[in-house]
């Protein structure tokens, strides 16, 4: 559906992507992932033929997203970072413009739109004019518009940036929804949100693409390391990390003293104790084993994901 | 063609559903309708519509870019030119459907002020070729103001930029007359050749309110001139390719 050959962005003298080269199947959910300034956004406005590539190929469901701009750009359900709204429409007013100008019929246009603003779950709110509309349901008429042509390949930029958590759940159950029908391409810079959405991942750093893997994998075969947070109480933190260094399968314990937390019922302190251990090992099974065994309370042991930082400096430090 | 259309019928709805149109509306008529009073209520003055003209030629300096200024700048600053241009839809089409709607709302505003001229003909017996032709001039100067206007809207996603860079340059058109009056030779002719027919002589109150220079000074007389039409069209059409260039300069900057 999207393949991208060796595409190369250059703003000025400076290059913003290097050498990107990746193929989206037709069905496929696929997050792009990278930090800000990573050049996402600029491989999204190049398959959707807003920015040109200064060199190397982008095809979109066969047509080519320069030679054959319109053509490509009728295929794709486009939804950039900021929601882009013309504030003084109504919804319908505001979904029915977008379609006319991608030259949707009038019927078509009719019949989509309540389609669509069910999809999205804007009911109550068809007449409403954009502007007093809230960020959350901003963001659901921008991705309104995005599949009201019935594209085959969508395109969001940030989806779930600058939105309340509730409305963030909700935004993630569509798009789960909208990639059973669309072939999807989600940039993001948050690791989990990717995770949750998408069964495969792209991740790009400095212009270039360090990897391409589901997001399970992606972490542990980044390192061969998990990290577990354990929360202990009835002893002093210094013997808590001196016993669990013990424990074969760990390679670093520290203790994270900025997230202090405070017993209410005792009145004592504790302190969450930050574990790396091997992975595969059974590693929190050992260190919740070696607690009990000093008779010491377990209060949780929490497996972390590792930060998106530390999945981008073990990348790049691979390459 | 079509999409022309959908945007030039967007723009329309847009203008009129805001205050804008009715401010900028009220402020042409009460402004052109003060020169028009100035210059026939004179007990010797001729039934003619050149003082509407003049008031209407300056105070377009200030409305055309007021009528343009938002059209791109909102559109960047909104994101949705993005949304625009990532549609199957072409720059030109989307430059030319923002020209011409606000050359159809200043044509709505010019309908408006056709009282003026029921005025003579009710109270006067007024000459009616140079009087058409001094509304078909009309019409070709607001054209060339307007395109100058929507350049300076695609300049940068800040309206007020628009308009200050719109009126600057309108402005300077304007005044050039005051250089190329100082300096001589073929200077002197290509300044102010470029004089595009507004006056700030307008308010030079002994002339009651009626100002003619450069192409617009043909039209208000009542002739009918080529090569000002030339110009004018000329001027329109540089400017839309100029728009059209910045929309596009994203592509290889």
């Amino acid at each position: 559906m999207i393949r991208v050959e060796h595409f190369y962005k250059n703003y000025g003298p400076y290059p913003a992507v290097i050498d990107v080269s990746f193929e989206v199947l037709k069905g496929e959910i696929v997050g792009f992932l990278g930090p800000n300034g990573a050049g996402k956004t600029t491989t999204m406005r190049s398959i959707t033929g807003y920015l040109p590539p200064s060199s190397g190929n982008i095809t979109v469901s066969g047509y080519d997203s320069v030679k054959y701009s319109l053509e490509a750009r009728r295929h794709i359900g486009y939804l950039p970072e900021t929601v882009p709204l013309y504030l003084d429409m109504t919804v319908t007013d505001y979904l029915s413009f977008m379609g006319k100008i991608r030259g949707m019929n009038q019927k078509w246009i009719d019949e989509r739109i309540n389609k669509v603003i069910d999809h999205v779950r804007l009911g109550d709110y068809r007449n409403t004019h954009v502007g007093k509309l809230s960020k959350g349901y901003r963001q659901r008429t921008g991705i309104a518009q995005a599949i009201l042509h019935e594209p085959d390949v969508l395109i969001m930029d940030e989806p779930t940036i600058g939105i309340d958590p509730i409305q963030v759940v909700e935004t993630r159950e569509l798009i789960s929804e909208l990639g059973e029908s669309h072939t999807l391409l989600i940039s993001s810079h948050i690791l989990p949100e990717v995770s949750a959405i998408c069964p495969r991942v792209l991740v790009i750093s400095d212009g270039r693409i360090v990897a391409d893997d589901k997001p399970a994998n992606l972490s542990n075969r980044l390192s061969g390391t998990e990290r577990i947070e354990v929360g202990v109480s009835g002893t002093k933190v210094d013997s808590i990390i001196s016993t669990l260094r013990k424990v074969d399968s760990v390679i670093d314990v520290r203790s994270d003293s900025r997230a202090e937390q405070i017993d209410q019922g005792k009145k004592e302190k504790f302190i969450p104790i930050i574990v790396d251990a091997k992975t595969n090992e059974n590693s929190a099974e050992k260190i919740a084993k070696s607690i009990v065994d000093n008779g010491w309370g377990l209060r949780n042991l929490t497996p972390l994901p590792m930060t998106l930082e530390e999945i981008f400096l073990q990348l790049t430090q691979e390459n | 063609m079509k999409n022309i259309y959908i945007i030039l019928m967007k723009e329309i709805k847009t203008y009129f559903a805001s205050p804008m149109a009715y401010i900028v509306s009220a402020s042409y008529l009460a402004i052109t309708g003060f020169f028009f009073v100035a210059s026939v209520s004179d007990a010797f003055s001729e039934a003619t519509i050149r003082g509407y003209l003049a008031g209407a030629t300056f105070f377009m300096i200030f409305m055309s870019p007021a009528i343009t200024m938002r059209l791109i700048a909102e559109e960047q600053k909104m994101g949705t030119l993005e949304l625009l241009l990532t549609s199957p839809v072409k720059e030109v089409e989307v430059v030319l459907g923002k020209f011409l709607a606000s050359l159809a709302t200043v044509i709505v505003m010019i309908i408006f002020s056709l009282y003026f001229v029921v005025l003579l003909y009710i109270f006067g017996d007024p000459d009616s070729g140079p009087l058409f032709n001094g509304i078909f001039g009309l019409l070709l100067y607001s054209s060339a103001t307007l395109a100058i206007g929507l350049f300076a809207s695609s300049l940068s996603p800040n309206q007020i930029v628009g308009l200050i860079v719109g009126s600057g340059i309108l402005t300077s058109l304007t005044i050039i007359d005051f250089i190329s009056n100082r300096v001589t030779g073929i200077g002197s002719e290509i300044l102010s050749f470029l004089q595009l027919g507004a006056s700030f002589s307008v308010f030079d109150l002994g002339s009651l309110g009626v100002a003619e220079s450069g192409h617009f000074a043909d039209f208000s007389r009542g002739v009918f001139s080529l090569v000002d039409v030339v110009f004018y069209l000329s001027v329109t059409i540089v400017f839309l390719l100029l728009t059209i260039v910045i929309l596009e300069s994203r592509r290889w900057r």
